[in-house]
């Protein structure tokens, strides 16, 4: 959440309460619920780090507030971010462990392994369906995110069918 | 249920499948060795139900939507439709009983080229005997809803991809068709237009309307209910889906902050 944080001050100084809510008008709700404490601790170390630095604003019947703003310190820490390009994501190991394993084992059938993959993998496209469903049409970055998400589970169901018709093929010469 | 006959009772809680198919098996004899495309296949739809049959390409999937639709003949099986065994019918037979009881779309529309729009999507209600009025009524109903105002008087081939989908949605739908039949819907349209089928469908769907949706498209088999997953002319997995995700992260985890 650091750098989100840092990329939202960049626009211009703001309190924890505002960044959160702006994350969440951001991403809709394919975002996870920001929690607020995560937030304030974030932003204490995001200070502590000298990228931003915070000043108490008083309020007549609240205790103060501290609004943040960015240093220059952490302008070069965001442009270093949007300057490096990310890993790409890593095939899921584990249920391939569960799949290279089972045969040796005797405890599982891979078949068995595939189609239960596949119905996590489903109904999980499903909820991204009705997700989409429900997210206001004119959010389109939550949309992009979305269909992200939607685009990766493709894949792995295509690729647990690959698995699928390898084995079916090997099964049936033996 | 607002369309197609009523559920029929038989006993306490078990209604009549809208479609029934039992061992059904078909071979492709082409040049080359026979392909087995279907390979012993039992099948049932409740009323209301939406399944999607997803695949690999050559799995078999778009052979068995036309066993199911009296488009092709099996080898073996049976069928039934609202409790009507029907793999006995004469071709003649399946072409009257399929206009009042199944709907088709297909991936490259199969609309008729050189009717109008509205041609095209009365003409199934024409020839099953409804009246000329009733049918433009429906027509007009249909295209609306459809999102397809206005092109009534357009030839297909002025249409796009997904225009063209929609209509032979309407036409499909025309005869208020117990079942749907849809094979590969979205095959020839870009993500817009998948999104769009895949809308559309579920709409009708919650309208009680009985899918069967063969794809190779998962995202579009997510719409449906239960998902079978065919493999070399078998069925290898028949999946209810749950709306919610089994596992605590599900949808609120799309994107992961850390740190």
């Amino acid at each position: 959440m650091r750098l989100p944080l840092l990329a939202l001050l960049a626009r211009g100084p703001a309190h924890g309460y505002e960044l959160k809510q702006d994350l969440e008008q951001l991403l809709g709700s394919a975002y996870p619920q920001p929690n607020i404490g995560q937030v304030y601790v974030t932003l204490g170390r995001l200070e502590k780090q000298g990228l931003i630095e915070g000043e108490d604003v008083e309020q007549s019947s609240r205790p103060n507030k501290k609004v943040y703003h960015l240093t220059e310190a952490g302008q070069d820490e965001l442009r270093a971010w949007f300057e490096k390009p990310e890993d790409e994501p890593r095939v899921r190991d584990e249920f391939f462990m569960k799949l290279a394993l089972a045969p040796q084992t005797g405890l599982a059938d891979q078949i068995a392994l595939i189609n239960r993959q596949r119905r996590q993998y489903l109904t999980t496209m499903r909820s991204l369906s009705k997700l989409a469903a429900a997210e206001n049409r004119d959010n389109r970055i939550a949309h992009l995110l979305i269909e992200g998400a939607m685009l990766h589970l493709q894949a792995d169901l295509d690729w647990l069918e690959r698995c699928q018709e390898e084995l079916e093929e090997l099964e049936g010469l033996e | 249920m607002t369309q197609g006959p009523a559920p029929v009772l038989r006993a306490e809680g078990q209604v009549t499948p809208v479609l029934r198919a039992e061992g059904l098996v078909k071979t492709h004899h082409g040049e080359g060795a026979p392909a087995r495309a279907v390979r012993g296949v039992d099948l049932s739809l409740r009323p209301g139900e939406f399944v999607a049959v997803t695949g690999p390409s050559g799995a078999g999937k778009s052979t068995l939507l036309h066993l199911l639709g009296g488009l092709q003949r099996p080898d073996a099986g049976r069928i039934w439709l609202d409790g009507t065994r029907a793999d006995e019918w004469s071709e003649a037979r399946w072409a009257v009983e399929r206009r009042k009881r199944i709907g088709i779309v297909f991936q490259f529309f199969n609309l008729v080229s050189n009717l109008s729009v509205a041609d095209n999507v009365e003409l199934p209600a024409l020839l099953a005997g409804v009246p000329p009025k009733q049918a433009r009524a429906e027509r007009t109903a249909l295209l609306a809803e459809l999102g397809l105002d206005g092109k009534d008087r357009s030839l297909p081939g002025e249409l796009s991809g997904g225009e063209q989908q929609r209509v032979a949605l309407a036409r499909a739908l025309v005869n208020h068709p117990p079942l749907l039949l849809a094979d590969e819907p979205a095959g020839s349209l870009d993500s817009k237009g998948t999104r769009e089928v895949m809308r559309l469908l579920s709409r009708f769907h919650n309208r009680g309307q009985t899918i069967l949706l063969v794809t190779h498209d998962a995202r579009l088999a997510s719409a449906a209910d239960r998902v079978i997953s065919f493999f070399d002319g078998r069925i290898a997995d028949d999946a209810e889906l749950d709306a919610t995700p089994t596992r605590g992260t599900g949808i609120s985890g799309v994107l992961e902050l850390t740190d």
